[in-house]
């Protein structure tokens, strides 16, 4: 046997601190010359235990950790949560908040898409998209920050509603923006989509066919990649997607390119959908009328006793929901997130667990990177689009 | 699911599979069978075209400490192309194998590993049932009712070793237990 034989596979370990690893990833990867045999990832970096800590508080006080899972869209996190306590109760959010919701939703989707958009592009060296996308974030950011105070970790949405009505003005910047994001999303365009070096380095990358994708377990853009059109926006409307008009993308080759597409389209989609919510979102209450179970207002508050003996027994003991199990699924912009509640008629739930949906995504980077090309990993890894919070949790 | 889909999809269960009784829990249908039939049963599932639940959606392990079989995994299914949803659940007994479910759908590889990290529950046929999430010399299985969830160890650097040392956990504040009105166990 030759010396270079003996030398033929061998292991190299990328990450856990790896700028391409988008976060803590760590993957012992076999390579055979610059070929990809095998790639394990090995995940759990970030774990904090989050369906543990559900289990020991109550159902108010464990909403903000659903922010801390995928933080790179946090408000799409909430909304499993709270529709499935509030499906647990038979209550249902007034109109005006569930548009609020719905809003919120999209502007987290249009916030992971452009982080998505700006990595992609910075793993695969176009680093002006980076930036440009941050620009726009930013302004999305600044608007979370108007609703509930909060630029990342928002806890807005609540059983019941939101936390508190839009403030002034925000309904007019948030129309500003979506009149403006379009030709933005152009930009975008313009510097990636005809791109030679661009199409190089994505088409054909990483391709999975609609019957492997679905034994992979793939929701969301992955799955729309690959070409089966299903959105749970459509599948399953929840609050008000049912009235609103918009299109599902779907690729056609499910390679990294047709997923890049998807999302850029999901983009403008997303940006109809906000305009859409903004002409027909009524003035009304942002919370069920139903004290016992959502937050009575803070002036009611101030003067009746009535409210703060509500408010003083939600913040304390917090809310009772009936025994019961239930799975709400909705779509987050990485693809369906769930969360399977087990509750025992106490304050606290039973068991919670949460399906995050780059964790299945993640699972089949070894599929997709099989037979390519060590620089491609870095492609796969971003087409996924991880975010370590949700795949850990 | 709309009414009219929960009562479809019931009867075509129930054509398929006469033997086993279906459940309702609210909007869902429950299906509860034993570890043997388990992968054909599943297979059945993904194959026959009414049922068509060729997604894997969620494995979920569930702790009930006092009952018979204490330990319980419960799989969501989902048919993109239906578009329905079933659960189905299995009552393990303690050190009891499951059948691994890895050749119905390979999603379910990891869902298995985690769910016997996190409840000790053993998956037979798993071709690498290592732990996923924990650190990599982790004891214990975190989610089981009886793990405080302060966990039992912590480590620190201790200087005058001049090493990270493992050290039982020790709570200056005890952990806060929050007001827990009567409960019913489900």
């Amino acid at each position: 046997m030759s010396a270079s034989a003996q030398l033929d596979n061998y292991t190299l370990n990328f990450g856990p601190q790896h700028p391409a690893a988008h976060g803590v990833l760590r993957l012992v990867l076999e390579l055979d010359g610059e070929m990809v045999v095998r790639a394990d990832p090995h995940i759990g970096f970030l774990h904090r235990g989050t369906e543990k800590l559900l289990e020991h508080k109550t159902y108010l006080q464990g909403l903000p950790y659903f922010d801390r899972l995928d933080y790179m869209s946090p408000m799409a996190q909430e909304y499993p949560w709270v529709l499935a306590i509030e499906r647990l109760l038979g209550i249902e959010a007034p109109p005006r908040a569930q548009y609020i919701r719905v809003i919120f939703a999209e502007l987290t989707r249009i916030l992971n898409h452009l982080l998505f958009l700006g990595a992609h592009g910075l793993d695969v060296g176009a680093m002006t998209m980076f930036i440009y996308c941050f620009r726009e974030r930013e302004r999305i950011l600044d608007m979370s920050e108007a609703a509930c105070g909060a630029r990342i970790h928002a806890a807005y949405f609540r059983p019941g509603g939101v936390a508190m009505d839009l403030p002034d003005g925000l309904v007019d910047r948030i129309a500003e923006f979506v009149a403006d994001f379009p030709s933005k999303i152009d930009d975008y365009e313009t510097l990636l989509t005809g791109n030679r070096i661009w199409k190089q380095r994505l088409v054909g990358i990483g391709v999975v066919g609609p019957d492997q994708a679905l034994d992979l377990g793939f929701v969301g853009p992955m799955l729309r990649g690959s070409g089966i059109a299903y959105d749970l926006r459509k599948a399953e409307p929840y609050d008000v997607y049912d009235r609103l008009d918009f299109d599902i993308p779907v690729g056609k080759n499910g390679d990294c390119y047709d997923r890049y597409l998807v999302r850029v389209n999901e983009l403008r989609q997303s940006t109809s959908i906000i305009r859409q919510c903004l002409e027909q979102m009524p003035d009304g209450p942002v919370r069920h009328d139903n004290f016992k179970v959502s937050t009575p207002y803070r002036e009611e508050m101030k003067s009746g006793m009535e409210s703060l003996i509500h408010h003083f027994k939600l913040h304390t003991e917090g809310l009772t929901i009936p025994a019961g199990e239930i799975y709400t699924a909705v779509e987050t912009p990485k693809g369906e997130m769930g969360v399977y509640l087990i509750a025992d008629g106490s304050n606290k739930p039973y068991r919670v667990k949460i399906r995050a949906a780059g964790f299945n995504h993640l699972q089949a980077l070894d599929t997709m990177v099989r037979g390519h090309l060590l620089a491609d990993v870095t492609t796969c890894v971003g087409t996924i689009d991880i975010v370590f919070g949700e795949i850990d949790r | 699911m709309t009414p009219e889909k929960l009562t479809r999809l019931e009867a075509a269960l129930n054509q398929l599979l006469p033997e086993l009784p279906v459940e309702r829990a609210g909007a869902a249908l429950v299906l509860r069978i034993t570890t043997a039939e388990l992968v054909a049963t599943m297979t059945r599932l993904r194959d026959a075209p009414e049922l068509d639940f060729r997604l894997l959606i969620d494995l979920a392990g569930v702790h009930y400490p006092g009952r018979e079989k204490p330990l319980e995994v419960v799989y969501q299914l989902l048919s993109v192309h239906r578009n329905q949803r079933l659960r189905v659940k299995v009552a393990v007994g303690e050190g009891e194998p499951v059948p691994s479910l890895i050749g119905v759908w390979s999603s379910a590889n990891w869902y298995e590993r985690e769910a016997y990290e996190m409840f000790g529950i053993l998956f037979s046929g798993h071709p690498d049932l290592r732990r996923l999430l924990t650190e990599y010399d982790f004891d214990g299985h975190p989610l089981r009712k009886e793990f405080p969830v302060s966990g039992r160890f912590e480590v620190r650097y201790d200087a005058d070793q001049g090493r990270v040392v493992r050290e039982p956990v020790q709570l200056t504040l005890p952990n806060r237990e929050y007001y827990r009105p009567e409960r019913t166990r489900p």
